[in-house]
């Protein structure tokens, strides 16, 4: 099985589409930068948010309980399940006593991580991403390969390429404004046909009973005000207690997500449409396992800004279809082990543990703290490779030993120098292959120190 | 005088004695008691960070014994002293002497700046310089702002170097980007560390940096892997070997 | 056990140390607080007129199908109240709406739900929108904006900031994704 490093070498084999890759990312980054420095109590409110969804977490249930009472009031449905198989049938059972067979959905990492769309088209249910961004990667029957720039990796001649063949648009044609507009043409069409809208959701309010859905592009509001049914599927994490913690995180989210200070769209659904129907889906699948562990606990706080996958510098030049997970980048790497620690054994350790992720992400995730205890907790249940748990413990053995030390110490220093270059770099050295060693020293600092000091 | 336990990390020791030699230089011109405890080897982070505790462990309680003693310890690195000050508590909470020695234990810049309080420095040294804000220096021990961060700057590597005559410290398009040595990372992730590399080394030379200046040899010794590999014009140094050759009052 | 219980119970199974909600923030505030909205409406691809005649506008005056909800502004071509299918209002070329206020810190206006009667689809579907809104009432930022709303039961309610956007082909701004091509916010006097 491949892990990270080798998907990852392949990403980066093409360097002039890595560094391509690297710098739209960065962009966004610097982006975030300048709205960040525009408010002057930015650590405060990312303080303030780190608080509400530590205090959240703290009572989970409790408000949960009284979200569902005042959504209910609202003349909402609520559902809960408790895996994606089961949120998979209840979004099923919603569409089919509804006769649905054309759905238009807005971006929803759910639903990804519950792998709806298969499950829906294979009832017959045409389901149409609008995000541009989705709807593009649906196009090419790929997954997003980032939570908030899901087609980031594709350059606009290939998106021109594949709009001429899915959408007619003339042949090499790639200009951004003229694909965009030709996929609002193709977007509303679908919307006019479709007979339900299903979104995401940004944040749930217990107080209100309501959920909050942002978006740049009005794809969530097209789908739930033309259509009388909607159905809102969330994490149960998504939760926060009362409408005035939204300050707090929409100060954060799309200053931290995308640059801007704010996203076009926040759109408050609490209720149906006049005449409609509106359901929520309030989904586990793993989340109360998180919830039971401390060091993993804060994962569950993540608002799904993208923020940690911009800064970072190894999925900036990896892409996210390296982390063969639905969410890639430093939060990816802590949520896909909690799913199959075996399988994904890698991400943990594709990073530098730089820390970069950590002091930007708007609710104070200790990212690459936890990226370095998911570890040890992989080396723990043995699913690191042998050769590296016993190269470590070896290594162990002779640190922990200053005879041993100094004995390998001096031995490389003598013997490095002398051995024919071949030698010294062959397969077995992953360091040389683009890189020098050190040049080795005739003599250590401890044994210059005598001389030094006397 | 307090007294200082001077720690000099294993790849330092064996590799970059120069390194240990100009620390040691700096601290003993300052008046300084320094005792480099012969029985020392490593902190444990190549293990720790490897996620094998069970190897790192009886390196802290090593160093707990080793060091403990001292009233201050101090390295010329930023990595492994994060690694005492931070990652040490899990192992050696309650240990006799371990809030001390986790507290009292500084990387070279910060224990200048902070403890020493170091405000004059007199010394030359005219070229066009790059720092290098690695990372575990930068974000665990905050010897600087980290750019992500909107607090009010300061940096404890250029406030020492500022001062030396004839330095330009360039300005470079990311400022704390990691370099991508990472430890074990920069094998297990060849690939995108030498890239990360790279791309550090090209920012830095757009910047005219001639030297790269850095406080980890580690994160240096990858840079300069790559540099001599391509066999390109630029050095790098440690802020040791710069400080070594001023006057620090 | 339902699978409602179920997951309430293993939530309630875990020991998660109290955690107390923070103190309520207070944010920015700007010496002129309409002098900031303007700058980040227009940051956002928007545009603020101040005061004026509606006529005036290219974007108003030039349109075949106008629907509005603000009094005193007539609709042209368009009787919401006589359209019964939201999806009639496709090819609405402008939606006047009234706004209740703006947010200084972001360009976002606050559309109550309730204004939009009879179709909220009407702020979304028009090929462009202009907000009608006082000019006493822009608030520095968002917290005090979440101050003011009231929420209602089975309600609905929105921010617009600027106009409908995408960057999704290779990061290049494109106004006009699904929603409105411009939005063009007019203060007025009260
Ligand atoms: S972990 Fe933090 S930075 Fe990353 S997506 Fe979640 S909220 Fe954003």
């Amino acid at each position: 099985m491949t892990g990270h490093a080798e998907k990852a070498a392949a990403f980066a084999a093409n360097e002039s589409r890595t560094h391509w890759h690297d710098e739209s990312l960065w962009f966004v980054r610097v982006k975030r930068d300048r709205q960040a420095a525009s408010i002057p109590e930015w650590e405060a409110l990312r303080e303030a948010a780190s608080a509400i969804k530590t205090h959240t977490l703290s009572r989970l249930a409790d408000y949960l309980e009284e979200f569902e009472r005042n959504a209910t009031a609202n003349g909402i449905h609520v559902h809960w399940a408790r895996d994606a198989a089961e949120h998979n049938a209840i979004v099923h059972q919603i569409l089919a006593s509804h006769n649905v067979t054309r759905l238009v959905k807005s971006k929803s990492m759910l639903t990804e991580e519950c792998h709806l769309n298969p499950y829906l088209e294979a009832r017959g249910i045409e389901v149409t991403d609008t995000d541009l961004g989705e709807r593009i990667v649906q196009l090419r029957k790929e997954p997003p390969s980032h939570i908030v720039l899901p087609a980031i990796h594709l350059k606009k001649e290939d998106i021109g390429e594949l709009f001429h063949i899915e959408l007619g648009t003339e042949k090499g044609a790639s200009d951004p404004k003229y694909l965009t507009e030709a996929a609002r043409g193709h977007l509303r069409s679908k919307f006019m046909e479709a007979q339900a809208g299903l979104t995401g959701v940004n944040f749930a309010v217990a107080e209100t009973g309501g959920v909050v859905v942002c978006t740049n592009e009005g794809n969530a509001d097209m789908g739930t005000s033309l259509p009388p049914l909607h159905i809102a599927c969330m994490g149960m994490e998504k939760l926060i207690p009362r409408a005035e913690d939204l300050a707090v995180f929409l100060r954060l989210l799309a200053r931290s997500g995308t640059g801007q200070p704010v996203t076009t769209y926040t759109s408050h659904f609490n209720g149906p449409l006049p005449g409609g129907e509106m359901h929520v889906v309030i989904v586990d699948n793993g989340r109360s396992r998180i919830l039971g562990q401390p060091t993993f606990r804060s994962s569950l706080g993540c608002i799904r800004c993208g923020a940690c996958m911009n800064t970072c510098p190894v999925y900036r030049r990896s892409g996210g279809y390296s982390y063969g997970y639905i969410v890639p980048g430093p939060i990816g790497s802590i949520l896909a082990p909690q799913r199959d620690p075996e399988k994904y054994a890698s991400l943990p350790f594709a990073s530098s543990l730089c820390g970069s992720c950590t002091d930007v992400c708007p609710v104070k995730i200790d990212l690459h703290q936890q990226l370095l205890a998911f570890r040890k907790k992989l080396v723990d249940l043995k699913v690191v490779p042998l050769q590296k748990r016993l190269g470590m413990a070896g290594l162990g053995f002779v640190l922990s030993r200053p005879w041993l030390y100094r004995m390998s110490g001096s031995l490389l220093r003598a013997v490095m120098p002398v051995l024919p270059r071949g030698l010294v770099y062959g397969a077995w050295n992953r360091w040389g292959v683009q890189r020098e060693l050190p040049a080795m020293p005739k003599e250590s600092f401890r044994d210059l120190i005598g001389k030094e000091l006397s | 005088m307090p007294s200082v336990g001077l720690f000099i990390p294993c790849y330092v020791d064996q590799l970059y004695p120069q390194v240990g030699l100009a620390t040691l230089r700096i601290l003993r011109r300052l008046g300084f008691n320094v005792e480099f405890p012969p029985e020392q080897t490593c902190c444990g982070q190549p293990m720790a960070n490897s996620g094998c505790d069970a190897a790192a462990r009886p390196l802290a309680e090593r160093f707990l014994a080793i060091f403990g003693k001292y009233d201050h310890v101090v390295a010329p690195s930023g990595s492994c002293v994060s690694m005492v000050r931070n990652h040490y508590d899990h192992w050696l909470h309650g240990k006799p002497r371990f809030e001390h020695l986790r507290d009292n234990t500084f990387e070279l810049c910060e224990y200048l700046t902070g403890v020493v309080k170091v405000t004059k420095i007199d010394g030359d040294f005219p070229f066009k310089v790059g720092l290098q804000m690695s990372c575990h220096g930068l974000r665990e021990l905050r010897l600087a702002r980290s750019s992500e961060q909107m607090t009010a700057p300061y940096n404890k590597v250029r406030q020492l170097l500022s001062q030396l005559r004839g330095i330009e410290i360039v300005d470079l398009l990311r400022p704390d980007e990691c370099c991508g040595f990472g430890g074990a990372f920069a094998v297990d992730e060849e690939a995108v560390s030498c890239l990360m590399g790279r791309d550090r080394i090209e920012d830095h030379a757009r910047a005219g940096a001639e030297v790269i200046v850095g406080y980890d040899m580690s994160c240096l010794m990858h840079l300069d892997g790559l540099i001599r590999r391509a066999e390109r014009a630029q050095r790098v140094m440690h802020v040791a070997e710069i400080l070594e050759k001023a006057q620090l009052a | 056990m339902s699978s409602r219980n179920a997951i309430l119970d293993s939530l309630r199974k875990s020991v998660v140390p109290p955690a107390s909600r923070p103190a309520p923030m207070i944010g920015t505030r700007y010496a002129d607080p309409l002098k900031q909205f303007e700058e980040t409406l227009t940051a956002v691809g928007g545009r603020l007129v101040r005061g004026g005649d509606l006529a005036s506008l290219d974007v108003y005056a030039n349109a075949p199908k106008v629907a509005s909800l603000v009094p005193g502004v007539p609709s042209r071509n368009v009787d919401l109240h006589a359209i019964q299918d939201p999806h009639e209002l496709d090819g609405v070329d402008v939606a006047v709406i009234p706004g209740e206020f703006g947010v200084a810190e972001n360009g976002a206006v606050w559309v109550p739900g309730e204004i939009l009667a009879p179709h909220r689809a009407i702020f979304v579907i028009a090929q462009h929108l202009i907000l009608v809104v006082p000019s006493d009432q822009i608030v520095d930022n968002l917290h005090q904006a979440y101050e003011r709303i009231q929420w209602r039961p089975n309600s609905f309610g929105i921010l617009i900031s600027g106009p409908s956007k995408t960057a999704d082909i290779e990061q290049s701004l494109v106004m006009g994704a699904h929603g409105a091509r411009s939005c063009t916010v007019i203060l007025v006097a009260q």
